[in-house]
């Protein structure tokens, strides 16, 4: 073990503003020029193994409204369950696949989009797997720490019976808030993952 | 599959010098924090790994908010240069990690289409910016000093002059956005966001301390602010062998 008689402290968190997408996004903020495209909205390398998928979601306060001005981060494993980086012990995972997507949910209803692939079995830290899933990361005005969650997808519902996190939930009503739903239609599959950030169907969140 | 030896768990967040969800006294926080508690479950993979950004997403202006919204002239304001270290709690750099930065311009003003605040916009100035730590941690930038400003909470509310920071480390579990404020600034005492934090300590490691060693001749001052993330053990963590 490393010694910790040096130890500091984790800075604490403050909000991030109602001007997050100046210093995440400004080019959607509408600052132009001080890069050319916003970190995480490239979409999707073609090359890029696996299959595509959307996520699409409203993000939703405790009166019911829709929240207009956060930032949702998404992280997650490529189609073999690898994090890109090179890090995972499990592998190099595919070089043509970032895994981080941001969205802004400055939108009439407080909704965010991801374009990204269908992700693997990944693993806990002590082995156990994980059904597939997609970590988000949610920030805005008046959260004062990011908010952890994920986004659990409905055709695995044999896995889900084993997840460390989604078996841990008592209340079954809690554990649906993190299945996602997938929309009607053809082609490739779109799903779609409300978020609410306090009272009537409250999403897990998580103390990581 | 035999596991393969990588960084170890992250020690637990000290919810205790962190904002609670709720805290009245900054109202937006009211209908915007969890009622329910946060499940704790352990780290999986993706707490314990997270997007490695390359020094190819820069370009020669990023870090640099006095020329990267350039308009035909510098921005107004008191020029300074922002460095410092980003660390672990055991107080090994982190080299390699993304930092992002925005604020206000000298008078207090975003860039913004939501801001109400009647103080004028500069022309020259964007208010975002970011870098890369380098091999030991250490980052650097150049901006103009924001001013303080007001907004809608409880009638005159004024925030400390400060600066937003995103931050990536090198697990997910890391991430953290935060804000810079400046040493000897009585606002940062008044201001309700400041307060939401509960440790007055953890409160002052916000807190640039004005760094004359590091200001420019006829040029910048500076202010040094060390930013730390969440340590991590250093054992690695291994994956059970198939079957066990």
């Amino acid at each position: 073990m490393a010694s910790r008689d040096e130890t500091l402290h984790e800075l604490p968190s403050q909000t991030a503003g109602p001007y997050v997408h100046i210093g995440l996004m400004p080019n959607f903020s509408g600052i132009a020029g001080c890069w050319p495209q916003d970190l995480g909205t490239g979409g999707v390398d073609k090359r890029a193994k696996g299959e595509r998928i959307g996520v699409v979601g409203r993000l939703i306060d405790g009166g019911g409204a829709p929240v207009r001005d956060a930032v949702v981060e998404l992280w997650q494993a490529d189609s073999d369950g690898v994090y890109p980086g090179g890090t995972d012990p499990r592998g190099k995972g595919d070089p043509h696949f970032s895994g981080f997507a941001r969205s802004a949910t400055d939108t009439p209803d407080g909704e965010f989009r991801f374009e990204t692939v269908r992700p693997g079995v990944v693993h806990m830290a002590d082995g156990r797997a994980c059904a597939p899933h997609a970590d988000l990361w949610i920030v805005a005005r008046g959260i004062n720490l990011g908010l952890h969650t994920r986004v659990y997808f409905p055709e695995d519902s044999a896995a889900h019976a084993t997840d460390p996190l989604l078996a841990r939930i008592e209340d079954p009503r809690r554990a649906a808030t993190l299945v996602a739903t997938r929309e009607g239609g053809e082609g490739r599959p779109l799903y779609r993952f409300d978020v609410r950030l306090q009272g009537d169907g409250e999403t897990v969140f998580l103390d990581v | 599959m035999s596991g393969t030896a990588t960084k170890g768990t992250f020690y637990r967040r000290d919810r205790d010098r962190h904002p609670p969800a709720l805290t009245p006294q900054y109202r937006t926080s009211t209908l915007r924090s969890p009622r329910f508690a946060p499940i704790s479950l352990g780290q999986s993979a993706g707490d314990l790994t997270a997007p490695v950004f390359g020094h190819s997403i820069l370009g020669p202006r990023d870090d640099d908010l006095l020329k990267n919204y350039d308009h035909g002239g510098d921005p107004i304001g008191q020029r300074i240069v922002v460095s410092g270290r980003l660390l672990d709690e055991d107080a090994r750099p982190v080299p390699g990690a993304l930092i992002e930065f925005w604020q206000a311009n000298a008078a207090g003003r975003y860039r913004h289409k939501r801001e109400g605040y009647v103080a004028p916009l500069d022309p020259n100035f964007g208010g975002c910016g970011r870098c890369i730590t380098d091999d030991e941690g250490r980052y650097s930038f150049r901006t103009v000093k924001p001013g303080p400003y007001p907004w809608p909470n409880r009638l005159n509310d004024w925030r400390p002059a400060h600066i937003h920071f995103s931050l990536f480390g090198h697990g997910f579990a890391q991430r953290l956005i935060t804000q810079m404020y400046f040493e000897g600034d009585p606002l940062i005492w008044a201001c309700p966001i400041v307060a939401t934090i509960p440790d007055r300590e953890a409160i002052e490691t916000l807190i640039a301390k004005l760094d004359l060693r590091g200001a420019l001749h006829m040029d910048a001052l500076a202010y040094r602010f060390d930013i730390v993330l969440r340590g991590r053990r250093s054992t690695p963590f291994e994956n059970k062998k198939e079957g066990n």
